[in-house]
């Protein structure tokens, strides 16, 4: 079949790969009909996850057709429409049956690698590094899903394929920032980045309640949508003191939750943000935390700050202080996704949440270097590349 | 004068020969600690389930009378904490380094059966990995994630 596969620092390539086949008894096998970019994605590409192979298939927020169950398959059966949660969970360890998906204790063949980087070990991802289980990603044809039952979701007939694709990942991240952040009605909640993973995260604050989302980003066209598609208000970083900005919106406050979707490459203006970039380029830092640190000098003294953005490493000038004498809660993970999947979808398809404009370009497989090319760039505007493997 | 210099000298010859037996015992006693750690998984099972009528799972079977097994009931209603030791003696300092990186620490072993007990347990099967990918690059950076990759299973802090 064909398959993106990651060959270098910002080097991919569409190659002819073995068809993926059952492995274990809870495993289906998904035809893949829509796989879409990620903003993680571009972490691996640009090598700051150090565990990538040469070969690997990328890609992990995708939607397709099941066309093979193993034996002990019990929700799905062949021809099932289905989105797949980007994060691999078996539903019986003591971390999925209390909702923490992303910990799932038993779906990393690998799990060696996080647990001595991190001390624990977390859950694997389809395309994602070997640090997450060196699973086959999404950008192919056919793809492996273990644990079937948990980690696919039967899509309504009442939602269509673009709309499902990002109740894959980027919806049910942004809604866990918000639901985990802590929103409640009433809340002013700021959202660092304009991405799709933020725009999910400013509209599950406004579902949950927020009386006002202030997203913040420097890109003119995605700050636009934002406010076309989401309802939210926005801030561009480049023309406005960001702290400032949000005091005066709060009343001096400070908002009540801050969502950080931007991740370990961050960009930032003045000295601190050059400061970051020098010091990650010459591999001082792992990650570049401009947006973490923002949100928590400007949240306000005992409100939430949730991290969506994916980190790999080690920080510095990280505002501990802040963090302890404004009595501020900082939690982050990787998405829970299997546990807001179900909830997500009905969502949709009541017109509640609405994710289809995020797939700015659409195109076949065969130009999905292209599609990468765009994305990381941020050419023509473009906010997510889907890529069709069958057209 | 004289004999105060000696008397200096000996004290200190005397105290430092005194640290270097105690970094020395230190040492020891922290290689003796953790070459008779218990290493452990909790599992999200009654012991009942997890060690069956004294039967431990497959996994940890196969390893034997290499190793030492224990059972206990976790806390707060998690379930059972399960641990085991490899009955050999483990090395330490490089050579635990070399053994580590060549596969034959007799812990990664022990590690490895944990971790497949308790996911057949959980979950009725041992996960494993697929090997779909396009064309493997021979590079040193590659042959290090590969290394590792091969080891993952019976590494970690575990």
């Amino acid at each position: 079949m064909k398959a993106l596969c990651w060959q270098g620092v910002n080097e991919l390539m569409v190659e002819r790969v073995p068809d993926p086949g059952i492995v274990n008894d809870q495993d289906i096998i998904v035809r893949v009909r829509l796989t879409t970019t990620c903003g993680s994605d571009l972490h691996l590409l640009g090598g700051y996850i150090p565990a990538m192979r040469s070969g690997d298939v990328i890609g992990h927020e995708f939607l397709g057709e099941v066309v093979e169950v193993g034996s002990q398959v019990r929700t799905h059966k062949i021809g099932d429409r289905v989105v797949v949660c980007s994060i691999i969970g078996c539903g019986r360890c003591w971390q999925c049956e209390h909702g923490m998906w992303s910990l799932c204790e038993n779906s990393n063949t690998k799990p060696g690698i996080t647990d001595m980087m991190w001390g624990g070990d977390t859950a694997g991802i389809f395309g994602y590094s070997h640090a997450m289980g060196g699973y086959q990603g999404s950008h192919a044809e056919y793809v492996r899903v273990p644990f079937g039952d948990q980690t696919a979701f039967a899509v309504p007939d009442g939602v269509d394929d673009m709309n499902a694709l990002f109740v894959s990942d980027s919806a049910p991240t942004g809604w866990m920032g918000a639901e985990m952040g802590g929103v409640r009605p009433g809340d002013v909640v700021a959202v660092w980045g304009c991405g799709a993973v933020g725009q999910m995260a400013a509209r599950a604050a406004m579902l949950l309640g927020a009386e006002r989302v202030i997203a913040i980003d420097h890109l003119p066209e995605r700050m636009a949508m934002t406010e076309r598609h989401i309802g939210a208000e926005t801030l561009d970083y480049t023309r406005t003191d960001i702290y400032a900005e949000l005091k005066e919106r709060t009343g001096g406050r400070g908002p009540d939750v801050c969502i950080e979707a931007v991740g370990m490459e961050a960009d930032g203006p003045g000295a601190l943000g050059l400061y970051d970039r020098a010091k990650q380029r010459v591999r001082m830092q792992t990650d570049r935390p401009t947006a973490v640190r923002e949100a928590i000098h400007a949240c306000r003294k005992g409100g939430s700050v949730f991290v969506l953005g994916v980190f790999a490493g080690m920080v510095d000038k990280f505002p501990l202080g802040a963090l302890m004498n404004k009595g501020l809660t900082l939690r982050g993970a990787q998405q829970h996704g299997q546990r807001f999947i179900p909830r997500l979808l009905d969502l949709v398809e009541q017109g509640e949440l609405r994710t289809a404009h995020l797939a700015t370009h659409t195109m076949s497989l065969d130009d999905a270097p292209m599609g990468y090319d765009m994305f990381k760039n941020k050419k023509d505007g473009c906010v997510r590349a889907v890529f069709r493997p069958w057209v | 004068m004289k004999r105060a210099v000696m008397g200096a000298v000996t004290l200190g010859g005397i105290g430092m020969g005194t640290m270097r037996w105690l970094a020395s015992r230190r040492t020891k006693e922290k290689a003796y600690r953790e070459a008779s750690r218990w290493l452990m998984v909790t599992v999200n099972r009654r012991p009942e389930e997890v060690v069956p009528e004294g039967r431990l799972p497959e996994p940890l079977a196969r390893l034997g009378d290499t190793i030492e097994v224990m059972v206990r009931e976790a806390p707060g209603d998690r379930g059972t904490e399960l641990g085991a030791r490899p009955l050999a003696p483990v090395p330490s300092g490089a050579e635990e380094v070399m053994a580590r990186l060549g596969g034959t620490d007799p812990r990664q072993a022990v590690r490895r059966a944990l971790r497949e007990s308790k996911c057949l347990i959980e979950t009725g099967e041992v996960l494993r990995s697929s090997s779909v990918s396009g064309t493997r690059r021979p590079t040193p950076a590659g042959a290090l994630v590969d290394m590792a990759a091969r080891r993952a299973g019976g590494e970690g802090r575990l």
